[in-house]
């Protein structure tokens, strides 16, 4: 019983929990915003009505998903006090900087110009009514880098002292903290990524329709978009990647060792990738592996002689620097989500390479299973991105700001194994409950399809539109 | 001045923005079933907060994200401390957020009554605990050495701290039935206007008597006269609105629940947490604060920034000005109590 009421264990669960599902909605309304105001401006420009179509839809989308963001952001922001309150005081001078500049910037340019434009539409110019989708995009992706970079200090943490008397991180370095080599990696992945898994919802919705061969000329152009899109944002997310790779081997080589289970120090040839394996789950024995020599030579030093270390020498080396303890995360959770992360992601850019050929001028495939596996676009490459960040975070244990402080000294001393399991069952519940309400108003707008309302007229003061009015 | 004070008003400017924004929202959360009629009644009292509410609640992000900022240890205390109430208030805005946008979503009437119902809860459930937790963050608690929260849940419902509760929940639920009248048109106005009278003087006895008792246990000079300045507001915001001058009622709501949030800071400064079993153990603005550094950079940030949001979110304000009536509701084919068939 005791064991069950571990206020760290439960509140582990519960950061994990909340976070991923936070991010569940974070990368569609980082990408749907944009999205949506390509859309718009589209219109504008050319005053097709399809693309105000395409607009409206995607807009309502975007909509019903915000929603979820913004009150799961809000559980976010209050855990860290909660359930980390040592945690809390031992980087608050440091790690409270950024996520107050995200409130300050980007956190109330979202929720104020947001508003502008749902109910904008009939209120002001259409020139400004566009602009204010901008700024909200603007503001999504801003608030997404000043939470990369929040999240960066506990990957390497930097611009910071130790100050012995007070027992805490003081900020030292503004600047630094902000272009911390983490962050500045982390971030374009992260928004790449974004871009990957919204590609994947158009893509979903476009085949839907097209399937049935309904709303052709609004689904045509979006599957369009979409492939590209898939494509364009997963080679950048690559390229991103493998800059993020080596940012991380130099500020953390154990993640890239446990992503690999590679025990020994190896070098060269023997410094192979494996693509999959089966063994005992700490990945001390094999069975089983697929290997491609020298790849993890290259992923974590980009030459083929490289030397990568591994567990056995990190932990020691370890064990000189931080005292006894045990520095290895959880090997079978890291050597996965690293392999699906990746896997997931390059079958979501084969899948669009095939769709854009099949779909090469103006032709529309008629197999049934093509345009499933387009639809599964979607649900992947949100699987791609969970657990990608699943790899980063649990990667990074034991520690929750690398090098300075453990998880398990973090946790509130305050708080009780009961009050967790309480905010824990609740938290499940409602959350439960709420991704198969989402869910199923995500799937019925989507199924609607785009609906041909007037165009919006700001003359007449006429505010009769679904989008305008709650 | 030095940093910290400076941070000491920052905050306190913040909470103060919190209460008077998201304040009318959640009294207009509240009067769905006592304005609300039928379902476009409901949709123009929603409306009339529909393109605001998110900007209005960002004010608490920001709020808490400064006091992390600015005074970790405060903030580590605070909400670690006050963990089963702020798990509460984080279930209502959740539930309250989604329902704002999700009612609208489906026609049937059984759907949108459960979302109502969502709203009505997700919008007294904040308004009371902010009152709770507010009124003993100036009572006191007990803290150990470590600043960590050493009472129980049901430590924090004390009769001053219910009473501090009660406070809110009333301000903010005439606040925003004096904030409906004020932006709607018609039967629902002439409605609100009644209803604002009624619960104005309700609140007037229970507010006067939680500032009072603030007052005489916790109050300094500065506190003791915002708490009068607050009651001389209130009671020309339920005059005012009995003579139909609604902006005018509207401001004096607005500054009554300013100053008396403000009097509160007052009745803290310089403590930020006192400690009621130990005054040693209590937080104050100097142990709790951030480095010279970090307070100097934010200082910055704050006052550049600052000035830019509070002109765009005028600006908001501003292009939605108008009332908002039934003429403009859609008209809906009614569709019964039943699950839509699939
Ligand atoms: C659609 C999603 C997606 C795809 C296809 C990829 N990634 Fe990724 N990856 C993420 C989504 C993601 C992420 C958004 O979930 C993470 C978590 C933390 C972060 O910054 O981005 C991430 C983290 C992450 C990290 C960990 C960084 C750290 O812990 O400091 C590395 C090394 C890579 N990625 C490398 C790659 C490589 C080499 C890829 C392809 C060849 C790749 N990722 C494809
Ligand atoms: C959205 C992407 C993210 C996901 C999916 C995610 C996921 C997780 C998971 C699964 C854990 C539990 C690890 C464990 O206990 O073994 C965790 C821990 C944690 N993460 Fe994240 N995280 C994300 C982003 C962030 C960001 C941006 C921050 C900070 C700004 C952050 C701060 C933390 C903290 C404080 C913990 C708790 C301590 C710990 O267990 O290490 N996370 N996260
Ligand atoms: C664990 C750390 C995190 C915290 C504390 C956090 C905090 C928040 C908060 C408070 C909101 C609500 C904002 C509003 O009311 O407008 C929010 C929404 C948002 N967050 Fe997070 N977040 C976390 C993780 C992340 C990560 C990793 C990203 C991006 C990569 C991110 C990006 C966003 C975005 C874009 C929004 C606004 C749009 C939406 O709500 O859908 N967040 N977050």
């Amino acid at each position: 019983m005791n064991e069950l009421l571990d206020p760290l264990l439960l509140s582990r669960w519960q950061f994990g929990l909340t976070t991923i599902y936070h991010f569940l909605f974070v990368p569609l309304t980082i990408g749907l915003a944009t999205t949506t105001a390509i859309f718009q401006t589209a219109w504008v420009r050319t005053g097709k009505a399809h693309y105000l179509q395409l607009t409206r839809f995607f807009g309502k989308i975007f909509l019903i998903n915000f929603a979820m963001g913004v009150v799961t952001g809000i559980v976010q922001e209050f855990q860290f006090g909660m359930n980390w309150s040592d945690y809390s005081r031992f980087v608050g001078d440091v790690f409270g900087a950024p996520l107050a500049l995200e409130g300050l910037l980007a956190f109330f340019l979202e929720a104020t110009f947001i508003g502008l434009w749902i109910f904008g539409w009939d209120k002001l110019p259409k020139k400004l009514h566009l602009a204010t989708i901008w700024v909200t995009a603007l503001g999504s992706i801003l608030s997404a880098y000043f939470i990369i970079a929040a999240n960066a200090f506990m990957q390497n943490p930097v611009g910071y002292d130790i100050n012995e008397a007070k027992g805490r991180a003081e900020l030292t370095d503004i600047g630094a903290l902000l272009t911390n080599k983490v962050a500045v990696a982390a971030f374009p992945h992260t928004i790449f990524a974004c871009f990957m898994v919204t590609a994947g919802l158009i893509i979903a919705a476009a085949a839907w329709h097209l399937y049935r061969n309904q709303h052709l000329e609004t689904m045509r152009p979006a599957l369009k978009f979409g492939l590209w899109m898939m494509v364009i944002a997963g080679a950048l997310t690559v390229l991103s990647g493998d800059q993020l790779g080596l940012a991380m081997v130099e500020t953390q080589p154990m993640k890239m060792a446990a992503a690999e289970a590679l025990y020994r120090t190896s070098t060269g040839a023997d410094a192979s990738f494996s693509i999959f394996t089966l063994g005992t789950p700490d990945g001390v024995h094999e069975l089983f592996s697929i290997r491609v020599p020298y790849l993890l030579s290259f992923l974590s030093t980009h030459t083929f002689d490289g030397t990568v270390e591994g567990i056995n020498d990190l932990q020691a080396q370890y064990v000189q620097l931080y005292g006894p303890g045990d520095y290895t995360p959880t090997i079978w959770v890291t050597y996965w989500a690293f392999r699906w992360m990746i896997g997931l992601g390059m079958l979501h850019v084969l899948i669009a390479l095939v769709g854009l050929w099949l779909t090469r001028k103006g032709r529309s495939p008629r197999w049934r299973w093509l345009w499933r596996v387009a639809i599964w676009a979607f649900p992947l490459s949100l699987g791609a991105m969970i657990v990608g960040w699943i790899f980063t975070e649990m990667g990074r244990q034991p520690w929750i700001v690398f090098s300075l402080l453990k998880t398990s000294d973090a946790v509130s001393p305050g708080i009780t194994g009961l009050d967790v399991l309480i905010s824990l069952i609740a938290f499940t519940a409602i959350y439960g409950t709420l991704a198969v309400v989402e869910f199923k108003l995500i799937k019925k707008a989507i199924q609607k399809g785009p609906d041909d309302a007037p165009e919006p007229d700001p003359e007449s003061g006429d505010v009769r539109h679904e989008a305008t009015v709650y | 001045m030095d940093l910290t004070i400076l941070w000491f008003c920052i905050v306190g400017f913040l909470f103060v923005g919190y209460f008077v924004l998201d304040g009318f929202d959640f009294g207009v959360g509240m009067s769905l079933p006592f304005l609300g009629r039928d379902d476009t009644d409901r949709r123009v009292l929603i409306n009339t907060i529909g393109p605001v509410w998110d900007l209005n609640e960002t004010w608490v992000i920001v709020a808490g994200a400064s006091l992390f900022a600015a005074f970790p240890e405060w903030y580590a205390t605070l909400f670690s401390g006050f963990y089963l109430p702020l798990l509460l208030i984080l279930l209502a805005l959740i539930l309250r957020g989604v329902s704002f946008e999700y009612r609208h979503q489906r026609p049937e009437a059984a759907w949108k009554r459960r979302f109502d119902r969502m709203i009505v809860i997700g919008s007294a459930v904040p308004a009371l605990l902010w009152g709770v937790a507010f009124a003993n963050i100036v009572r006191g608690v007990p803290l150990d050495e470590g600043h960590n929260y050493i009472g129980t849940f049901f430590d924090l419902l004390n009769p001053y701290a219910l009473l501090g509760g009660l406070t809110t929940l009333l301000l903010f639920f005439t606040h925003g039935v004096v904030f409906v009248s004020l932006k709607t048109d018609g039967d629902i106005r002439a409605r609100a206007r009644r209803l604002a009278t009624r619960a104005g003087v309700v609140t007037i006895v229970v507010a006067a008597a939680f500032l009072l008792w603030t007052s005489l246990a916790y109050g300094t000079l500065a506190s003791v006269l915002l708490s009068a300045v607050a009651a001389v507001t209130l009671i020309g915001a339920v005059l005012a609105n009995a003579r139909g001058r609604e902006g005018l009622s509207f401001g004096l709501m607005a500054a009554t629940i300013g100053v008396a949030v403000l009097s509160l800071f007052f009745a803290l400064f310089p403590d930020v947490m006192p400690a009621s079993n130990d005054l040693a153990n209590s937080l104050t603005i100097t142990n709790a604060s951030s480095s010279e550094y970090t307070l100097t950079i934010m200082t910055w940030v704050a006052l550049i920034f600052l000035p830019l949001i509070l002109a765009y979110q005028a600006f908001t304000y501003w292009i939605f000005r108008k009332r908002v009536s039934r003429a403009q509701i859609p008209v809906e084919a009614p569709v019964g109590g039943a699950e839509e068939a699939h």
